[in-house]
């Protein structure tokens, strides 16, 4: 049980309200948020319609015409359900289990797959394999997921590979592909635009729409990569 | 018993209110661009506001019913006909087997909505029809209509003996699809998060200005040609939530609005966003349409989006009479 850290409630939509703890990447912070979405997902405020958790906020969706009958006159739906938030959000979180599971992703970081490898090596005095010796180096944490339908948030990479997001952005990044942006590490489950560094690229299926639970990752999982041959890579 | 596309438009997709709950895994609400006349589409025919409809752009496909059905067109007129003669949007048409439908040229709007009588039977995905063109997953096999598609309904036998060996048959009212709103190039947006970071001349720049719709518009966003805004810090925005009618400067200073297929998440500044009643009329523009932002109250975006939904509740009254007598007859 851990008191709520400070923190900003903001709409986005008029129907979306955010509760924002601070524009940080912080492991706490997110667990506190994850923690946060599984409780609203649990029990849905009045007219909730879903929660999302990003890195260090939660967006809780509303249905604003079924709430105005609901909601006294003298208030806007907004304010009554800011304090609706608010009320939850003075009840110490129970805190799960988060670093449950650890998913092992295998990698290729051949040549063909890695595209952006050398940008990352640049001015930092390594090779392309000390690139993927420090990626597989350590574990990642999956922050959130967004963007695209299953793409992981991931961090923090080792300050010797990061890189910014490159100026131009691909027309379009395989899916699969994993890349670098900033301390933050990635994988593309379907081939769209993109601007992340590209390094490896995974065989396993990261969205897959026919399933019930269509992502192979979850926000609060952790990850760690693992590198295979091109031979492996096409016979996965 | 089927809609069949005889020629494919540029982009007809199967689309309906939105496919919530899915956030959390990057899978966007999506919908209908212009979820008002999506909803007017539907209650032409006396369906659930929560059918699936097709969401039209110009050149659209040409159809060929299967099957008699009453349908319905909303949102904008594409000058419709049915066998090549002409008929009208936003009034209920039966029409009978065999029967085409095409569109000639965009005498208004930007997005039109076909309804049938009972909706289409498709499979849901995530708990919606919409097509997710990103993911290639919901409507009809996640991807736009394309030539000699069919798309099946079902059909009903007072429909056919109503129609009475005729081709077609227009029901003779009309929805009335203007809820109030009279500013036309007027676009109501309260400030967002970061308005704050734009210096205090880009400020009076966004209300004081106009924004023209550029060419690199679609259904995830409308990028906006306007004077270059500045912002006064240069801070990284961890990406967060985002939401149909946000808007966000990119780092060239220009805007772009986010619309239904718009990301889950993004890490642009966030300063300001569109009420919820104005995304319909946003819907409806195109390239080269001119805006003008106006600050506007939460008070303010809530009374109006309520007045929209009274509008469309008023309507879906109207029409479930009308239409029950008109089947009694």
């Amino acid at each position: 049980m851990t008191s709520p850290p400070s923190y900003r409630i903001f709409p986005i939509s008029d129907s979306a309200l955010t509760i924002d703890f601070g524009n940080i990447i912080n492991t706490t912070i997110n667990q506190h948020i994850l923690s946060l979405f599984r409780l609203l997902s649990k029990e849905p405020l009045p007219g909730m319609i879903e929660a999302t958790p990003a890195y260090s906020s939660c967006t809780v969706y509303y249905d604003l015409f079924q709430l105005r009958k609901l909601v006294p006159a003298n208030k806007t739906v907004q304010e009554w359900m800011a304090e609706q938030l608010v009320q939850k959000l003075n009840v110490p979180l129970q805190e799960t289990n988060l670093s449950a599971g650890l998913i092992k992703i295998p990698v290729c970081y051949e040549k063909e797959f890695a595209p952006d490898i050398k940008e990352v090596t640049k001015g930092k005095n390594i090779s392309p394999d000390e690139v993927i010796q420090i990626h597989i180096s350590r574990t990642y944490y999956v922050y959130m997921i967004g963007f695209l339908p299953g793409f992981t948030y991931m961090g923090e990479v080792d300050e010797k590979i990061e890189t910014p997001r490159k100026l131009h952005p691909r027309q379009k990044v395989e899916a699969g592909s994993v890349g670098i942006a900033g301390k933050q590490t990635g994988i593309y489950p379907l081939s769209s635009p993109g601007g992340w560094q590209i390094i490896g690229r995974t065989p396993l299926k990261m969205f897959d729409a026919t399933k019930k639970e269509p992502t192979l990752l979850k926000a609060g999982d952790t990850v760690q990569f693992y590198p295979i041959s091109k031979n492996e890579f096409e016979n996965f | 018993m089927s809609l069949k596309i005889f020629k494919a438009g540029v982009l007809d997709t199967i689309q309906d209110m939105g496919r919530y709950g899915y956030q959390h895994l990057g899978i966007n609400p999506g919908g209908a661009m212009d979820k008002f006349s999506a909803q007017v589409a539907n209650i032409l025919v006396g369906n659930s506001i929560h059918e699936a409809v097709i969401e039209l752009h110009f050149p659209a496909s040409i159809f060929i019913f299967q099957e008699p059905s009453l349908i319905a067109l909303s949102g904008a007129d594409f000058l419709a006909s049915i066998n090549g003669e002409l008929i009208p949007f936003l009034h209920p048409v039966l029409v009978n087997k065999g029967a085409i439908l095409q569109f000639h040229r965009v005498q208004k709007g930007t997005r039109a909505y076909l309804s049938v009588y009972g909706g289409f039977k498709i499979p849901e995905w995530f708990g919606s029809y919409s097509t997710n063109l990103k993911a290639a997953a919901g409507g009809f096999y996640g991807r736009a209509l394309k030539k000699d598609d069919e798309i099946s309904f079902n059909t009903f036998d007072h429909l056919t003996a109503l129609l009475n060996e005729k081709e077609f048959y227009i029901l003779p009212w009309k929805a009335d699809d203007n809820w109030g709103d009279i500013t036309v190039e007027e676009i109501l947006v309260w400030p967002g998060n970061e308005w704050g970071r734009l210096t205090e001349e880009s400020n009076e720049n966004v209300v004081m200005t106009s924004f023209v719709i550029t060419g690199q518009s679609d259904r995830m966003g409308y990028r906006l040609n306007n004077i270059p805004l500045h912002a006064i810090t240069n801070e990284e925005v961890i990406s967060a939530a985002v939401s149909f009618g946000t808007i966000q400067l990119l780092p060239d200073g220009r805007l772009i609005i986010l619309m239904a297929d718009h990301q889950t998440t993004g890490g642009y500044p966030r300063i300001a966003h569109v009420i919820a009643a104005h995304h319909s009329k946003l819907a409806q523009m195109k390239p080269g349409n001119k805006i003008y932002f106006k600050l506007t109250s939460h008070e303010t975006a809530e009374e109006l989006f309520i007045k929209q939904q009274q509008h469309l509740l008023q309507l879906q009254n109207a029409c479930t009479f009308k239409l029950e007598n008109f089947f009694k007859t």
